[in-house]
């Protein structure tokens, strides 16, 4: 039970997902063309509430539902894999037209050609762990 | 009721985002979709041949819930929610994918050229969504985030990481879209 909570978060997610039409190839095609403002205003406008909700944890102002501290853990510093991974990455959301959230909420639209791409993006994972030693970071 | 059914702006969806964002952290978890490709290989047996992935993947039980959930809210929106699969791009953008071979543009959520099951059934076809998931999935887990951990809380965090690996997003995305997808179509 204590995991449900998730699940309806999650349920919002894919519905804004979905009805903002982030999960649309096209969409991810025309931010990259400059062509819209919209995933610019969607991102652009996350971020900048985000960052309210950041200041409100950091000051402790906002606690967990059970009273615990909210601690953001700091993403890993390094400009190759960053940089790299972040090319990597890039290349396939503009080909895919999704990045792994969209990924999964395509599958509740009944898109069986998305299972290519998560199984797609587990293999990425995967040699990402087995080759993770040799390459820069 | 008629404001559901239609698309949602930007103003509305990126509040949105930003809450569920915030529940995570408030639900005492936090906001990053790409490491459940990581709690997959794990499930699949991965740690049997590497270390890395040799984690106890109910930890990240929450967030295999999370994506559970999105693939549900998937589902309700585009069934319930929704009453055209139309995607208003600008007129612009279907004149270029007109160009580079992809038609209809914007007349659904997602190009045949791309995703039918036609062209999955294709060796190109085929290819082409392997590969971009395997961009997606290792690039993600090199960067340590995608666009829900780097984009959204690490640059919300202020993180230099965060926008070192966004701009690396749009490097890449700016090379697929205007040099590459022209050739492959």
């Amino acid at each position: 039970m204590k995991y449900i909570k998730f699940f309806l978060v999650g349920i919002l997610f894919g519905i804004v997902m979905s009805k903002a039409e982030i999960i649309s190839w096209y969409r991810i095609y025309e931010m990259f063309k400059f062509q819209s403002f919209h995933m610019y205003g969607i991102i652009g406008s996350a971020i900048l509430l985000g960052m309210i909700s950041m200041f409100l944890f950091k000051k402790k102002m906002v606690k967990t539902f059970e009273g615990g501290e909210i601690h953001v853990a700091p993403k890993k510093e390094g400009l190759y894999r960053n940089l790299l991974g972040g090319i990597l990455f890039g290349l396939g959301w503009a080909l895919a037209g999704a990045c792994p959230g969209p990924m999964f909420v395509l599958i509740g639209k009944g898109i069986v050609s998305i299972l290519v791409v998560i199984f797609g993006a587990t293999l990425g994972a995967f040699f990402y762990g087995l080759y993770k030693d040799k390459l820069p970071h | 009721m008629n404001f559901i059914l239609q698309p949602w702006e930007w103003y509305v969806a990126g509040p949105i985002i930003s809450i569920v964002m915030f529940l995570l952290y408030y639900f005492g978890e936090r906001f990053g979709v790409s490491s459940n490709l990581e709690t997959f290989c794990s499930i699949g047996g991965a740690g049997k041949f590497v270390n890395y992935f040799k984690i106890d993947w109910k930890e990240n039980l929450w967030n295999l819930l999370f994506i559970a959930g999105s693939i549900a809210g998937g589902f309700i929106a585009s069934n319930y929610l929704t009453t055209t699969d139309a995607v208003a791009i600008s007129p612009q953008t279907v004149q270029d994918l007109a160009d580079i071979g992809i038609m209809n543009a914007g007349q659904t959520y997602l190009p045949d050229e791309i995703f039918s099951i036609d062209t999955m059934l294709t060796l190109k076809g085929f290819s082409i969504l392997i590969i971009a998931g395997f961009l997606v999935g290792f690039g993600a887990r090199w960067a340590g985030g995608c666009t829900s951990g780097h984009a959204i809380v690490g640059l919300s965090n202020l993180e230099l990481p965060s926008l070192i690996a966004v701009i690396g997003f749009f490097i890449g995305g700016l090379v697929m879209t205007w040099f590459i997808l022209p050739l492959i179509f």
